[in-house]
């Protein structure tokens, strides 16, 4: 929820890119808080505007071709406003972030042990000698194994999933409070997925940092998440803690997500119910809700979904959703056609 | 956990009541490893190394495992995109595994490939028309309307505009790009199609659609699949028979829904146990019923003695270092139930599908 004090509280944060074909809204208006010890968990599909919005917390977007706007308030300071020499000190230190590919993100030219040593002396002033007896330690606590030999390999000589291991040691060397998680799992496979998502669960309770984890995947949301933010071009659609998502969702594109989801922990269903069409193009974001013409019920909105870009309501208890269906109508929809027809009865 | 099996659509895997198109035996492909001018031989890539499966007449043989285990090298054996070290490829009665160019030829119109990167499967410098057409010019085939007709006719079958017909692969989003790759698939009607992760680089909306039009296709065209992918639920969802790999192995064998709800090899059981549950709920009861393996998968240029999962395995005991054990059916387990493990998990050992906390895996070595 959008408050003064959260740990970390973002507000109406756009993020805007000029082309020559146009200007690219990634971020349109998003505001969301997260506190320490806790995780949020943002979904959407590719494009959706999710990377975006992290990259755009770490302040990593350059400024001239990106515009920039809203307000990011990490642990009382200001960050959209703020000198880049400032925003750069925090980051590592009071905020990390894990990619997707370890490969790509780390300097195939330089060993692991030496890009962790460096990240940490840049904020820490110690000897080589310490920072080294730290990148170890870090190592160690990450499970790999060997770490004071290891330390010297470069990231070629470890496994996927040891890299990302080693990534994460990397993002939680100087003890970041605020860590951003983009999509950590969906180069790995399944039996490392599961080792690293059980590793960023127990450093994040023993760190007790505040964990943001971007995917695609509802499943890695539904073991992680304490909340869940549901993103649509560029805009929360839909925002609740994950058993409100998961048992009582109330947007039709959150509907959908689930519906097309194959499930290992229910009956096989004859039918996946997918959502029709591809997701639209950020340049042309549809008039009025953006989901409209994806949307089964936008004729019940009597032309307002076409029209109207529906504010994001509280429908109860901090359950935000952005849809023009009266909230009885949608529950009555969820719990009547949605959900029985998922769970196969 | 709901009872798998009810409320299915697809009658189970059906081995026996109908005919036989595809049996492969004993199918290996190593890739050599070469040093020095010579190109002296120092070793080889066990990438797939002894393999049998058989897959009947309009059934979906699901081909699971993690990357590197040698399900896409098994894919491209079947089809000959690769050629075999040893084993045999029997398709429709004749064994195809070292037939030349020539002949098979005429082969490759009843067997074809889906790919799993619609952007790059797709010539960027063609039309729709020209990549969906290309079957019929480079096999001869002469079609009774001509070909743009029978373009836009494959066009239609898969959900496209059939005015799309000169547009190029740019213009397309991902989901509708895999649509082509389907419809160039089945120009030539082919019998039995290959398909490699066919949705895995896809979104997860248009993954269900891409999934579903597999399933409306196979029905109304009678099509056989080999659907090759690391994605349990999605296999689980359109499958009949599931073979899972390890290391250039099949570790089990069996119809979706036994294999699914009785998995009898350790690792099976381990991967899917590391499967994310889509429930918050069930967060606690899915983490303390899961089985983590130790450790990754070992090099296949070197695999391990006798069972090659015993590394990982938390049941390992001596003989499984010394004897490999064979895929065959195990005490109580139905006719095409197959397990390769000296000690397949017990009934006793499973709950609800799900898997008995393990004892805890053996710490990592080196």
């Amino acid at each position: 929820m959008p408050g003064g004090h959260s740990f970390l509280d973002v507000r109406d944060l756009r993020i805007h890119f000029p082309t020559d074909d146009g200007l690219v809204k990634s971020v349109d208006g998003l505001s969301f808080a997260l506190d320490r010890g806790r995780t949020l968990g943002i979904v959407g599909e590719s494009g959706s505007g999710k990377s975006v919005t992290s990259l755009g917390v770490l302040g990593l977007h350059n400024r001239r071709n990106a515009e920039v706007s809203g307000e990011i308030w990490l642990d009382g300071s200001e960050l959209v406003g703020a000198q880049p020499e400032a925003v750069r000190k925090m980051r590592g230190r009071k905020m990390a972030m894990i990619f997707q590919d370890p490969l790509s993100a780390m300097h195939p030219y330089y060993t692991v042990g030496v890009q962790i040593i460096e990240a940490y002396r840049v904020h820490n002033d110690v000897s080589k000698a310490v920072a080294r007896k730290h990148a170890i330690d870090m190592l160690g606590r990450v499970g790999i194994p060997q770490p004071a030999r290891r330390v010297d390999d470069y990231p070629h000589q470890f496994s996927g999933g040891m890299r990302q291991r080693a990534m994460i040691a990397m993002a939680l060397s100087c003890d970041p409070e605020l860590l951003i998680a983009d999509e950590p799992t969906t180069a790995l496979d399944v039996t490392v997925q599961a080792q690293i998502l059980d590793l960023m669960r127990t450093l994040q309770q023993e760190f007790n940092s505040a964990l943001i984890i971007i995917t695609h995947d509802l499943g890695v949301v539904a073991e992680l998440a304490d909340d869940v933010l549901v993103m649509y071009a560029g805009k929360c659609v839909e925002y609740g803690t994950a058993t409100t998502i998961f048992e009582h969702a109330e947007h039709p594109y959150t509907w959908g997500l689930l519906g097309s989801m194959p499930r290992l922990d229910r009956a096989v269903t004859s039918r996946l119910l997918p959502i029709a069409g591809a997701p639209p193009s950020l340049i042309n974001v549809p008039s009025g809700c953006a989901f409209h013409p994806r949307c089964v019920y936008e004729p019940r909105t009597g032309g307002l979904g076409s029209t109207v870009v529906p504010e994001l309501a509280d429908a109860g208890g901090g359950h935000l959703v952005r849809c023009h269906l009266p909230t009885a109508e949608r529950r009555r929809i969820w719990a009547q056609d949605i959900k029985p027809e998922m769970e196969g009865a | 956990m709901t009872e798998p099996g009810e409320n299915t659509s697809k009658p189970a895997g059906k081995p026996g009541t109908s005919e036989t198109l595809l049996e492969v035996r004993g199918l290996e492909k190593h890739f050599p490893i070469t040093k020095g001018l010579l190109k002296r031989r120092i070793g080889a890539v066990r990438a797939v190394d002894g393999i049998d499966f058989h897959v009947s007449s309009g059934e979906t043989l699901g081909l699971v495992g993690e990357s590197g285990c040698g399900k896409s090298t098994a894919g491209r054996l079947v089809t000959r995109l690769l050629e075999p070290t040893s084993g045999s490829v029997v398709f429709e009665g004749r064994d195809i595994t070292h037939l030349d160019q020539g002949p098979l030829r005429p082969l490759r119109r009843d067997m074809q490939m889906i790919f799993q990167d619609p952007y790059s499967s797709l010539n960027p410098r063609h039309t729709v028309g020209a990549i969906v057409g290309a079957p019929f010019r480079i096999q001869g085939v002469k079609t009774e309307h001509g070909t743009k007709r029978a373009v836009q006719d494959l066009l239609k079958l898969v959900g496209l505009n059939p005015e799309h017909y000169n547009r190029y692969p740019h213009e397309f989003s991902g989901g509708q790009r895999q649509r082509i790759g389907i419809a160039r698939t089945l120009a030539l009607r082919p019998k039995l199609i290959i398909a490699d992760e066919p949705v895995s680089a896809l979104d997860v909306s248009i993954q269900a659609q891409v999934v579903n039009l597999l399933e409306d296709l196979q029905e109304e065209l009678g099509l056989t699949y080999v659907v090759i992918a690391h994605d349990l639920s999605v296999v689980r969802h359109i499958s009949d028979r599931v073979a899972v790999m390890y290391l250039g192995k099949i570790m089990e064998t069996a119809d979706r829904d036994e294999l699914y709800a009785r998995p009898r090899h350790p690792y099976t059981v381990a991967l899917m146990s590391a499967v994310p549950v889509p429930d918050p709920r069930r967060r606690s009861s899915a983490m303390r019923e899961r089985v983590l393996l130790s450790g990754d998968v070992p090099s296949p240029i070197d695999p391990p003695s006798g069972c090659r999962f015993r590394t990982r395995c938390w049941k390992a005991q001596e003989v499984c270092a010394t004897e490999e054990p064979p895929l065959i059916a195990r005490v109580g387990d139905p006719a095409g139930h197959l397990t390769a493990c000296h000690f397949p998990v017990t009934d006793d050992e499973q709950i609800a599908g799900r898997t008995r906390p393990a004892p805890a895996p053996i710490p990592q070595g080196g």
